[in-house]
């Protein structure tokens, strides 16, 4: 149990890079989503989930969520990878946050519970309810997009909602290196495992953690100024430039309505 | 700490948007001034970095693990807008590549992770090593320092922003629209969290790191950062003053725009305003608010002060308008001549 820290890390690095090219499998999919132009796609889900953060009635909430269900089905993303990914993490970690509400909220009692003074109110299922459900219904939306959209596209949309350009490469080159150092720390955390004999103490361990973030920065240091010489060797003077090679088809013009419609109902219907 | 979508009201989210989009403004043109072409590929580069820290199973006391946000070790490095930067790009992975919190909520997070936490962070780093040798033990404490409270001021500013949701987004029925506990539980069940493992795990790293690199690296605790930058340099700087001066003469001409509010701020209210509005109660719910009386105490306290200018304008001034005014003009000079002092006192010491 005692190097579980060393273990738990390792796993979760290569959950971020499995979880990854799950999405970059899923984005070649003949689906709803990664039909339509990126753009459309970031757009729409954008107007959907602000649509789910506006409404203020239960019901419009839960019809905004078959929607998203619906939109994530017709992209090919599966219930189980839904249920898995998605609902279930959000159900468990919004309903313990959301469960206590259930009787501190002031109203009409519906059950009590036991002889005590707890009971479960109207209001305190409502309060929870959309909590839950409102959080539910904007994760299935941008998981959608996140599973069908591969990152190059989702940053080229930005650009199209008028991000500085040297935000975009930033973004672009952090992604990329994001990969290389998550193999690095991965490498370094395997190889101090293997060299782990015996017992730890916890300061120890500590330490070993920091060292590591500590030899990871200094890597990441060294390796910005090489990739800066590199840039500059191919000429970058500090301006960035980025190509645009987008058109828009009839699908993405009606995609687009049938999103912003949907969005401004729910708004209008949900006030 | 990443608050998902759904947690907070819209109108929230823009008004920590706005906000998070003054700072990341103001960081990129000062991290531009300074790294010039290499701010792309060193920020790019940094922000993969904050990432991958943030996933780190730091091991705590009891056998328990907690994560780092690592917000510190890149302001002691970076300065606070490089932290800035690297750190909103980051976030911004996460949420979009990840879905590890919202979009509607990005800007929250920005707001309260990136700059909180790095100005809060670089104010208490600068204030414990302030003075100290690059390699003394003193920096190693300060970065446990600016860990523990950067990270337990950012848990606390997340917390009042779930805190006043439901006093402001609520139904009809008075039932909560988002995040659905008020201040006096979401602050408590926030920071019991942070004080103890989010905050030691916060502390652990940074210090751990400051003293990893004052033995193998310490050219990067000297920071990456010229030491002038941000003092006076430059044209745009020396514009600066200027600018100020007219956006404060601006701000001084719309004070009155008080006077269109009607009534008084909630909760500020002198003990004549509360029994005021405690005479309504009586008579709009008759006998159940009976006892509602204000405070001896308040009464008693009200006395103690009587302001110069009760209400913000001196009693020989008929004119509210004229007398915003003049408590303007007469608050800024007051505050600028405390400044002036503050300055020659600093000079001559």
């Amino acid at each position: 149990m005692q190097d579980a820290y060393l273990e738990k890390t390792i796993r979760g690095l290569t959950r971020a890079i499995s979880e990854s090219l799950f999405s970059e499998r899923m984005a070649r999919e003949p689906g709803l989503l990664q039909k339509l132009d990126p753009r459309v796609r970031l757009a729409g889900v954008l107007v959907l989930v602000l649509a789910v953060v506006m409404c203020r009635k239960l019901e419009i909430i839960a019809s905004l969520f078959v929607v998203a269900a619906g939109i994530a089905c017709l992209s090919r993303v599966s219930l189980g990878v839904l249920i898995k990914r998605v609902w279930l993490v959000i159900l468990i970690f919004t309903g313990i946050i959301a469960l206590p509400a259930v009787f501190i909220t002031p109203g009409k009692s519906l059950i009590a519970v036991g002889s005590t003074q707890l009971s479960i109110s109207v209001a305190g299922l409502r309060t929870a309810a959309m909590l839950i459900l409102r959080v539910e219904t904007a994760a299935t939306l941008t998981a959608t997009l996140v599973f069908c959209t591969p990152w190059n596209q989702i940053l080229k949309a930005l650009r199209f909602l008028r991000m500085p350009p040297e935000i975009i490469t930033i973004l672009t080159m952090t992604h990329r290196y994001i990969f290389l150092l998550l193999e690095t720390a991965q490498q370094m955390f395997e190889s101090r495992k293997s060299r782990t004999v015996g017992r730890m103490p916890e300061s120890e361990r500590r330490k070993v953690v920091s060292r590591t973030a500590g030899v990871l920065m200094s890597k990441s240091i060294e390796l910005s100024n090489e990739v800066y010489l590199a840039m500059l060797s191919r000429g970058f003077r500090g301006e960035v430039r980025l190509l645009t090679d987008f058109r828009l088809a009839a699908r993405d013009y009606a995609a687009l309505s049938a999103f912003v419609g949907t969005a401004v109902a729910a708004i209008w219907s949900g006030r | 700490m990443h608050i998902p979508d759904g947690y907070l009201s819209p109108s929230t989210c823009a008004t920590l948007y706005a906000f998070a989009a003054a700072g990341w403004y103001s960081a990129l043109r000062r991290i531009k001034h300074v790294f010039a072409a290499r701010t792309v590929p060193l920020i790019s580069v940094f922000a993969a970095f904050s990432f991958i820290v943030m996933m780190f199973n730091v091991p705590l006391p009891g056998g328990t693990t907690g994560h780092a946000l690592g917000v510190t070790v890149g302001v002691i490095v970076l300065g606070p807008a490089g932290a800035i930067l690297a750190v909103s790009i980051a976030l911004a992975i996460q949420a979009l590549l990840f879905g590890d919190g919202g979009i509607t909520t990005l800007g929250a997070n920005c707001f309260n992770i990136a700059i909180v936490g790095s100005l809060v962070a670089y104010g208490v780093y600068q204030l414990v090593a302030k003075g100290s040798d690059v390699s003394s033990r003193r920096r190693v404490i300060a970065a446990a320092i600016a860990g523990y409270t950067s990270i337990n001021v950012c848990a606390l500013v997340t917390a009042i922003e779930f805190g006043i949701q439901p006093a402001f987004f609520h139904d009809a029925a008075g039932t909560p629209l988002y995040a659905p506990y008020p201040l006096r539980v979401a602050v408590p069940a926030m920071m019991i969290g942070h004080l103890t493992f989010a905050g030691l795990a916060e502390a652990a790293v940074s210090a751990g790191m400051v003293s990893y690199l004052q033995s193998a690296d310490i050219g990067l605790l000297r920071g990456m950062v010229p030491a002038k930058v941000g003092a006076v340099s430059g044209p745009d700087a020396r514009r600066a003053p200027g600018r100020l001066w007219w956006a404060v003469g601006l701000l001084m001409l719309c004070t009155p725009l008080g006077i269109l509010a009607a009534g008084s701020a909630w909760g500020e209210w002198s003990s004549r305003d509360l029994s005021a509005r405690m005479q309504d109660q009586r008579s709009n719910s008759g006998d159940q608010a009976r006892h509602l009386t204000v405070p001896t105490g308040m009464q008693r306290l009200a006395s103690i002060w009587t302001a110069p200018f009760p209400g913000y304008a001196p009693r020989f001034i008929r004119s509210p308008m004229l007398g915003y005014f003049l408590s303007a003009m007469f608050a800024v000079g007051l505050l600028v001549l405390v400044s002036l002092i503050g300055v020659a006192v600093e000079r001559r010491s």
